[in-house]
């Protein structure tokens, strides 16, 4: 929002404008917020010394601006990636054209934990597999846009987006007022039309699920959220079963009712204990064999997460020219691949700047930060390469940028990325912003709530158009 | 289209809100019975685990030595049934249940209900050191019960009566009929030796009156049958009044109600009509202490027909040929219908 010279960025300078004119009153405002996150019970579970506890969402009432150009680039480049990923995922449980013409090596795919056999030769409706993505952005020190890595399997966060929004509509309604501000709140229908769109059924009204894993999931406030918005029905593993003619039905008072699509927010190997892991109590006996009949829609479809390998992802740009025949129009970070000879070489001399992540975690699990690392820790990420050298990938250390943030009454700098999501229907969509999470440590790049991360409301705001003179306040 | 899996929680919340809140009204009334017992003829506090089925739990959690020290009877036996969490029949025990599964059924109570029902559990482990002690005994109880009645209340008034709210009825009047009857029996082992309404048994009038009281019927029963108190009208108070809330026919009337309301009800239906023929055939005068017990048990058996038919043609999955794994066990609360076992 605030260049280098301490002036507004283009587009900002009314945002600024108004966020200065609130003076004192913004910590008024910002303790108006937290009340309202506590009376609309917005929560995320953290799981502490044997417990689940319900933690209010930490969130900062100054939001991260972007302008209606920007983010019409990003959004074509996002639904760029996505066709293209789909596309891919599509010819690996088919023709594997990619590994044949030599633009794929063959060995990534063998070594994959998310590549399903069970999936080879499946066509989902309209050939798409990874329904919902959400896509993590960051802006470096150049003032780039990159993305950092695609989230294909169960990417969770647009309950919280969806919040920030209601909630900073309440404590800083003058500026919707004043402002050109894109609205969010149209997703959970654009994702309702789009499952809709998957039903096996041709009938008016398809019977929807949300399949949680539970009331002590982490992100089970958004699966409930999710589901009332759309007017799903939210079931667990035992509440569904599949039949002798490979059709899925839920349990109801009323007696077994027939199943059209399923948004699952349980991994693969979860989902089926008949396919996969065998100890699985959350998912589905039976449900592989309904959706390869074509008898139930899994959104995102199983088998879909052989993209988020994040050796994947160093060839995202490869695979976009490969299917699209187009330059990628957001770029990746530049990646090193630890399973090529030279680049784990150059891997290992550098490991004081570079950031080192295993190929197939999420959630920030096992990465190492080369600038924040102990002498031990670097001991330690050199033994797990060299041991396993195709799990791990290595990015130079970002200098994320930074936004203003209300920390101990003063506004401050601090490290954010965003979250887009993007839905791949007949007509694709992608979020107007998305959900935008800051690291409230000083310095820290760590933005995960549980971890001392907050989020903050994402404006794409229009600096051309001219709206209504701001009304004055009675 | 109600879950059956949600129907299966809403049913036990209202169960165990309706049992947190009889133990609590039985403690308090017990409480205070004692008082006014002469000791020769007092039973002590051994009659509220016969009550709550509970001897056996009690016998392996619950004499509990508090700080070293060997507490009396009355100590054990109250904390035991107040605060104790490891017998899943005492009131906190049941008010963490009742939360437990409302917690799942969050999307189909009014968002007052359930801040409710987080407060009343809230309020009830922060000052649990006040269950015990004689001198605050009575206003814990008395707080739990005026919570449990706002939280009834508040549901009553706010949430639609639909399928979800007619499985919570059904949940607590299977409950509340369960818990007269085992308030009667009592009783039974009080009878021992006489027969109702033969005028030999020492103190009739002040045991039935506890009796009564246990289930706050007194004063009702007093405006209704505008007599004294007797064995022989207070049963048939308790067990055939079809207008006090709590005697058993009132419940098994307000289940068939909301039975009615419920699809694919037969098999329900049937087993409450069973539990209704019982009341209508037993014959209630001169019974003797034995004979009083088996009516009780038999109307607690045809209770528990009613809680399996319920289970199996609302709650239970539909055995599939297809399935080729046992279905999950439900954690969800650790309810069982047993777990009360028989005292006699």
């Amino acid at each position: 929002m605030i260049g280098p010279d301490g002036q507004p960025r283009p587009g900002c300078d009314r945002v600024v404008k108004i966020l200065e004119g609130l003076g004192g009153a913004i910590e008024d405002r910002q303790r108006s917020a937290e009340l309202a996150i506590q009376a609309m019970g917005i929560t995320f579970t953290v799981y502490s010394e044997g417990e689940n506890i319900d933690r209010s969402w930490p969130f900062d009432i100054i939001p991260r601006v972007i302008t209606t150009g920007e983010w019409d680039r990003i959004s074509t480049g996002l639904i760029q990636r996505l066709t293209a990923l789909n596309a891919f995922i599509d010819d690996l449980y088919h023709d594997q054209r990619i590994i044949s013409e030599g633009v794929f090596p063959a060995d990534v795919i063998a070594s994959s934990v998310n590549f399903r056999p069970e999936c080879v030769g499946v066509s989902p409706k309209r050939d798409i597999w990874a329904h919902i993505c959400g896509s993590d952005l960051v802006r470096a020190g150049d003032g780039v846009m990159y993305v950092l890595e695609d989230n294909l399997r169960v990417p969770s966060g647009v309950s919280y987006m969806l919040e920030n929004r209601a909630v900073t509509k309440r404590v800083l309604a003058e500026a919707f007022f004043d402002l050109d501000i894109h609205p969010v709140d149209s997703y959970p229908n654009e994702l309702r039309t789009m499952l809709a769109e998957l039903s096996p059924r041709d009938i008016e009204q398809p019977v929807l699920c949300v399949l949680t894993p539970g009331i002590y999931n982490s992100a089970y406030f958004e699966h409930a959220f999710l589901a009332q918005e759309m007017g799903a029905y939210l079931v667990e593993g035992n509440d569904l079963y599949v039949d002798a003619d490979d059709r899925v039905f839920m349990r109801t008072v009323d007696g077994p009712v027939r199943v059209d699509v399923i948004y699952r927010r349980i991994d693969d190997a979860f989902i089926d204990p008949e396919a996969f892991r065998k100890d699985s109590a959350l998912g589905v006996p039976g449900l592989m064999r309904a959706w390869r009949a074509g008898n139930v829609a899994l959104a995102n479809a199983p088998g879909a997460g052989v993209a988020d390998d994040k050796v994947v992802y160093a060839y995202v740009p490869d695979i976009i020219r490969f299917y699209l025949d187009e330059d990628p129009l957001i770029p990746n970070v530049p990646t090193f691949l630890c399973s090529d000879e030279a680049q784990r070489s150059h891997v290992l001399a550098n490991l004081d700047d570079l950031v080192v992540k295993p190929a197939n975690e999420s959630g920030g699990y096992g990465l190492f930060i080369g600038p924040k690392s102990t002498a031990a820790e670097k001991v330690t990420i050199r033994e797990q390469i060299l041991a396993d050298p195709r799990n791990f990938i290595a990015q130079p250390t970002l200098q994320l940028s930074t936004a203003p943030t209300l920390r101990d009454s003063h506004v401050v700098p601090r490290h954010l990325d965003l979250r887009p999501f993007i839905l791949s229907g007949s007509t694709p969509y992608v979020t107007q912003g998305g959900l935008t999470r800051v690291a409230f440590v000083e310095g820290s790049l760590v933005v995960n709530s549980s971890q001392g991360g907050g989020s903050k409301d994402t404006w794409i705001v229009d600096p051309a158009t001219n709206p209504q003179q701001p009304t004055t306040d009675v | 289209m109600l879950l059956s899996r949600l129907a299966e929680h809403v049913y036990w919340a209202g169960r165990y809100l309706e049992r947190a809140e009889s133990t609590a009204r039985l403690l308090r009334v017990h409480t205070e019975l004692y008082l006014d017992m002469p000791r020769s003829v007092s039973s002590g506090w051994r009659p509220l685990l016969a009550v709550t089925g509970s001897a056996d739990t009690f016998e392996e959690v619950g004499g509990s030595r508090d700080e070293g020290v060997v507490a009396t009877e009355e100590h054990q036996i109250v904390k035991f049934l107040t605060t104790n969490l490891d017998h899943p029949g005492s009131v906190l025990a049941c008010l963490t249940a009742a939360r437990l599964n409302l917690r799942s059924v969050r999307a189909l109570i009014p968002r007052s209900g359930w801040e409710v029902a987080n407060s009343l559990l809230l309020w009830a482990k922060d000052e649990q050191d006040l269950a015990v002690p004689r001198r605050s005994r009575v206003e814990w109880l008395d707080e739990i019960i005026r919570r449990c009645q706002t939280l009834a209340g508040l549901l009553d008034g706010t949430m639609s009566h639909d399928q979800s709210y007619a499985f919570m009825k059904i949940g607590r009047h299977l409950e509340r009929a369960d818990m007269t009857t085992r308030v009667i029996d009592v009783q039974s082992q009080v009878l021992l030796g006489h027969r109702i309404g033969d005028g030999t048994l020492p103190y009739a009038d002040v045991t039935w009156m506890g009796v009564l009281k246990s289930v706050s019927a007194m004063q009702m029963f007093r405006r209704v049958e505008n007599a004294g108190v007797s064995g022989k009208r207070a049963l048939r108070f308790l067990l055939c009044n079809p207008q006090f809330p709590r005697s058993v026919d009132h419940c098994l009337t307000e289940l068939s109600r909301r039975l009615l309301e419920l699809p694919r009800h037969e098999e329900a239906m049937a087993a409450c009509a069973a539990s209704q023929r019982v009341l209508v055939d037993g014959p209630l005068d001169g019974l003797s202490g034995a004979e009083l017990h088996d009516l009780m048990d038999e109307l607690q058996r045809s209770l528990g027909r009613i809680h399996t038919a319920a289970s199996t043609t609302w709650f239970a999955p539909p055995a599939m040929v297809t399935r080729r794994e046992d279905p999950r066990p439900r954690a969800a609360a650790g309810q069982t219908q047993t777990q009360r076992q028989r005292v006699s």
